[in-house]
């Protein structure tokens, strides 16, 4: 892999097997970058919860359809990319998984724990498929990370 | 490492020994399955105890949301024994924390049922 090059990507079928190797590639990318074991566990599982939504509510599963998973070092930044074929994702749908009455739904925090572990977390949907970026700083916090948008 | 789980009886408490990852897939499957065998024979007073749980991702945390509600709905009690920091970090920032009764040693958990 990767870190000696700038930027390494790969195309994945949409099944669970791609969600637990996008995990590990993440934990392999991040120790190399020399992030701290919390903030490679956090990285990991955001990318972990990333490939969940890019299989399950993205591709859903679809055998014809790919996942892309980057990873690239842009100065100070990781910058890790997911991208579906999925039909999009509709952002006003998604609840807050803190609120009394959702607290006890069984689904619905993936994109919630990805913002609480990285620096940045874009989403970016469309037509034809559904582009998830998230960023953490190398030298960056090592918690409590906040979304610069949706 | 794959979910392992096993169940044990202390004082009329079901006790459900959980190990490894807690995520979806094989590991959320096998805590749902082993909860609702353990309802269905009647045993409504469970403890999860995850000391040995190292990793759970945001299905498996829905899947101990899933267990506590079916306990409870179904009349009974699941409490969560001896959770590792990352579990632990995790109910705190879902707050999740202040649903589950959390406990750290297992004979109090046994006694806290009524």
């Amino acid at each position: 892999m990767a870190m000696t090059e700038q930027r390494v990507s790969y195309t994945l079928d949409s099944s669970l097997e791609t969600i637990d190797n996008a995990e590990e590639k993440a934990a392999i990318i991040a120790t190399e970058l020399g992030f701290a074991d919390d903030e490679v566990m956090q990285i990991s599982m955001a990318v972990r919860e990333g490939a969940v939504n890019a299989v399950l509510h993205g591709n859903a599963y679809a055998p014809d359809k790919k996942v892309t998973l980057a990873f690239e070092r842009m100065g100070d930044d990781l910058v890790i990319t997911i991208r579906d074929q999925g039909p999009g994702m509709d952002l006003s749908k998604i609840p807050n998984p803190l609120a009394p009455e959702n607290l006890l739904k069984t689904s619905g925090r993936g994109i919630f724990l990805m913002r609480s572990f990285m620096d940045v977390v874009e989403i970016r949907p469309s037509g034809t498929g559904t582009e998830l970026k998230l960023i953490k700083h190398v030298h960056g916090p090592s918690a409590g990370g906040k979304e610069a948008s949706q | 490492m794959t979910m392992k789980v096993s169940s044990r009886q202390v004082d009329g408490v079901t006790i459900i020994d959980c190990s490894g990852r807690i995520t979806l897939g094989e590991g959320s499957v096998v805590l749902r399955d082993t909860v609702r065998d353990v309802l269905s024979k009647g045993n409504k007073k469970i403890v999860l105890n995850l000391q040995n749980v190292n990793y759970i991702d945001s299905s498996g945390i829905g899947e101990l949301v899933s267990a506590f509600t079916t306990t409870k709905n179904q009349g009974g009690e699941l409490k969560l024994l001896n959770l590792t920091k990352k579990v632990n970090d995790l109910l705190q920032i879902t707050k999740l924390y202040t649903v589950f009764d959390v406990k750290d040693d297992e004979a109090s958990a046994v006694k806290s049922f009524k």
